[in-house]
C-alpha cells in the first residue's frame, strides 16, 4: 500500500527538529532510518502527517568515551553496530543482537534510537540497552535529559517521551572483560521479530535479566536472577521463572509460556 | 501538501525532480525514471524485490521516500549492467535455474552481490541467512543458493 499523504521537513539542526517536533505535536513523527515507521505508514497504521527527517543531524551520529561508558549517538544503524564500526562497550554483545535484527537492506539504515523510539515489544534494541542498565539521553522543548531504559520503555509502541523531545543517544556503561553475556532469540524466521528473546548480563554476583516479545515491553525478571545468583535449585529457579513469565503473558497461552521459560533457561545456562 | 524539490542521481543520471513527499523510492525509479528492474511486492519490507543500492548501501526502496534521498546515488539493477559482479551473479542464476518467473530476481540479484562484496567465501547458511528477506514463490530457493555458491566458487581475489 501507498502511505497517506504527509509534509516533509529535513532540519538543518537538532534544535530546529525539536522546535517542528513540538510545533505539530501528536502529528509529528520524527523519522531516521524508517524501517519500522514506513511499514507502518504504508499499511496507514501511522497518525503522523508531519515526518521530520533526522537522519541527516550529526548530533545523533557521534559516538564518545565517557569514561565508565560510552555515549552512542542514536543515529548509528544495525549494520555499523554488526560490522564493527559502532564501539561496542559490552563485549560484543551489541554486535551480535545488531547482526540478528531484521534483513542487512533494513540494518544498513534502522537506527538504535529509531528502534527504542518504535518501541516494538519484540524489539532487540529495548530488551539489549535494558539488560545492560544503559539511559537514553533526550533533547526536548526543555532541554536535556537522562530516562533510564526502564522509564522509558512504558509499554507497547510508547515511551516516556514527552512532544518535542527526541532520543540523541545512550549511555551504555563499559562491561568489564571478565562480565559474561547470553542473547538467545527464538523466532520463527530469520530476520522476523523474536518470538521470544532473552539477554542476559552478568556482572559477578549482579545478573540482569532481560525478556521480551512477552507482554506490552522488555520486562527485567529481577526474581529469578536474584534466585539463579543466589544459587536456588534448577528446579527452584525455574518455578520462580514460570511464575514470572506467568505474570507477564497476558492470555492464558502455554505455547508462549513454554517458550519464554526455555529462552530465558538458556540465556541464564550460558552465562553459569 | 506541498510537493518537495530533489536531485537525485540515478545510475549516474542526474535528476532534478519535484515529488510528493509520499512517494516512495520504488516509485519513483519506476514511473519517474521509468526504471522497471526494481519490482514491489509487498511494500512494506518483507519480500526484498525492490531493493536497490542508495550511496552503494542496500536499501528496501519501499521503505525510502525519494524526499529522503535528495543529494544521494541511486543505483538500480539497469545501472549494474555493466558491473562485473552482477554479470557474473546472472550467468551463474542463468546456469543454476535460479529464476522462474523473474519477479524476485532484481532483489535476489542484489542481495546476493551486497553479500559477495562483503563474504567471498560465503557458505550455504551464510547465503541462506543473507536471502532472509527475500520472497520467491518459484524456485524453492535451492538454485538461487546454489547459484550463489557456484558465483562464489568463480570469484578470484581482485574481483
Amino acid at each position: 500500500m501507498k502511505p497517506a499523504a504527509f509534509d516533509y521537513h529535513r532540519p538543518a539542526t537538532l534544535a530546529e527538529a525539536i522546535d517542528l517536533m513540538e510545533r505539530f505535536g501528536d502529528s509529528a513523527a520524527a523519522i531516521s532510518g524508517g524501517q519500522s515507521l514506513v511499514p507502518l505508514m504504508n499499511l496507514r497504521l501511522s497518525p503522523s502527517d508531519q515526518l521530520v527527517d533526522v537522519s541527516r543531524l550529526a548530533e545523533l551520529q557521534q559516538t564518545r568515551d565517557l569514561g565508565d561508558s560510552v555515549f552512542l549517538g542514536a543515529g548509528l544503524t544495525h549494520a555499523m553496530f554488526e560490522d564493527g564500526a559502532a564501539p561496542d562497550p559490552a563485549n560484543g554483545l551489541m554486535r551480535q543482537a545488531a547482526s540478528h535484527i531484521a534483513y542487512r537492506a533494513v540494518r544498513c539504515h534502522g537506527t538504535i534510537g529509531g528502534s527504542v523510539a518504535m518501541a516494538d515489544p519484540a524489539a532487540d534494541w529495548p530488551a539489549v540497552l535494558l539488560a545492560l542498565d544503559a539511559a537514553a539521553l533526550v533533547r526536548g522543548p526543555m532541554g536535556e535529559r537522562r530516562i533510564a531504559m526502564d522509564a522509558l520503555l512504558t509499554g507497547t509502541y510508547t515511551t516516556s517521551l514527552e512532544t518535542g523531545e527526541i532520543i540523541t543517544g545512550f549511555e551504555v556503561p563499559k562491561l568489564p572483560a571478565d562480565a559474561r553475556t547470553s542473547y538467545v532469540k527464538f523466532n520463527r524466521k530469520v530476520g522476523a521479530f523474536a518470538s521470544s528473546l532473552a539477554v542476559a548480563v552478568r556482572q559477578g554476583e549482579a545478573l540482569r535479566l532481560v525478556l521480551a516479545g512477552a507482554g506490552p515491553r522488555a520486562t527485567l525478571l529481577a526474581a529469578t536472577a536474584a534466585a539463579f545468583i543466589a544459587g536456588a535449585p534448577k528446579t527452584s529457579v525455574r518455578n520462580t521463572l514460570a511464575g514470572e513469565v506467568a505474570l507477564i503473558v497476558e492470555a492464558d497461552d502455554p505455547y508462549a509460556c513454554a517458550l519464554h521459560i526455555a529462552t530465558i533457561l538458556r540465556a541464564i545456562e550460558e552465562i553459569s | 501538501m506541498k510537493m518537495t524539490e530533489i536531485s537525485v542521481r540515478v545510475n549516474g543520471v542526474a535528476m532534478k525532480s519535484s515529488v510528493e513527499p509520499r512517494t516512495s523510492l520504488a516509485d519513483y525509479v519506476r514511473e519517474t525514471c521509468g526504471l522497471t528492474a526494481t519490482h514491489l511486492g509487498c511494500e512494506h519490507g518483507a519480500c526484498g524485490a525492490c531493493t536497490v543500492l542508495v550511496d552503494d548501501v542496500l536499501t528496501r526502496s519501499c521503505l525510502k521516500f525519494a524526499a529522503m534521498c535528495d543529494d544521494r546515488h541511486v543505483t538500480t539493477l539497469e545501472g549494474l549492467a555493466n558491473d562485473p559482479l552482477t554479470d557474473l551473479l546472472r550467468q551463474c542464476f542463468h546456469e543454476s535455474h535460479a529464476l522462474q518467473c523473474g519477479f524476485c530476481t532484481p532483489g535476489m540479484l542484489m542481495a546476493a552481490r551486497d553479500l559477495l562484496r562483503r563474504n567471498m567465501t560465503p557458505d550455504e547458511i551464510t547465503v541462506r541467512n543473507a536471502l532472509a528477506g527475500h520472497i520467491c514463490r518459484c524456485t524453492g530457493y535451492s538454485g538461487i543458493v546454489h547459484a550463489i555458491l557456484l558465483a562464489a566458487s568463480r570469484l578470484k581475489p581482485d574481483d
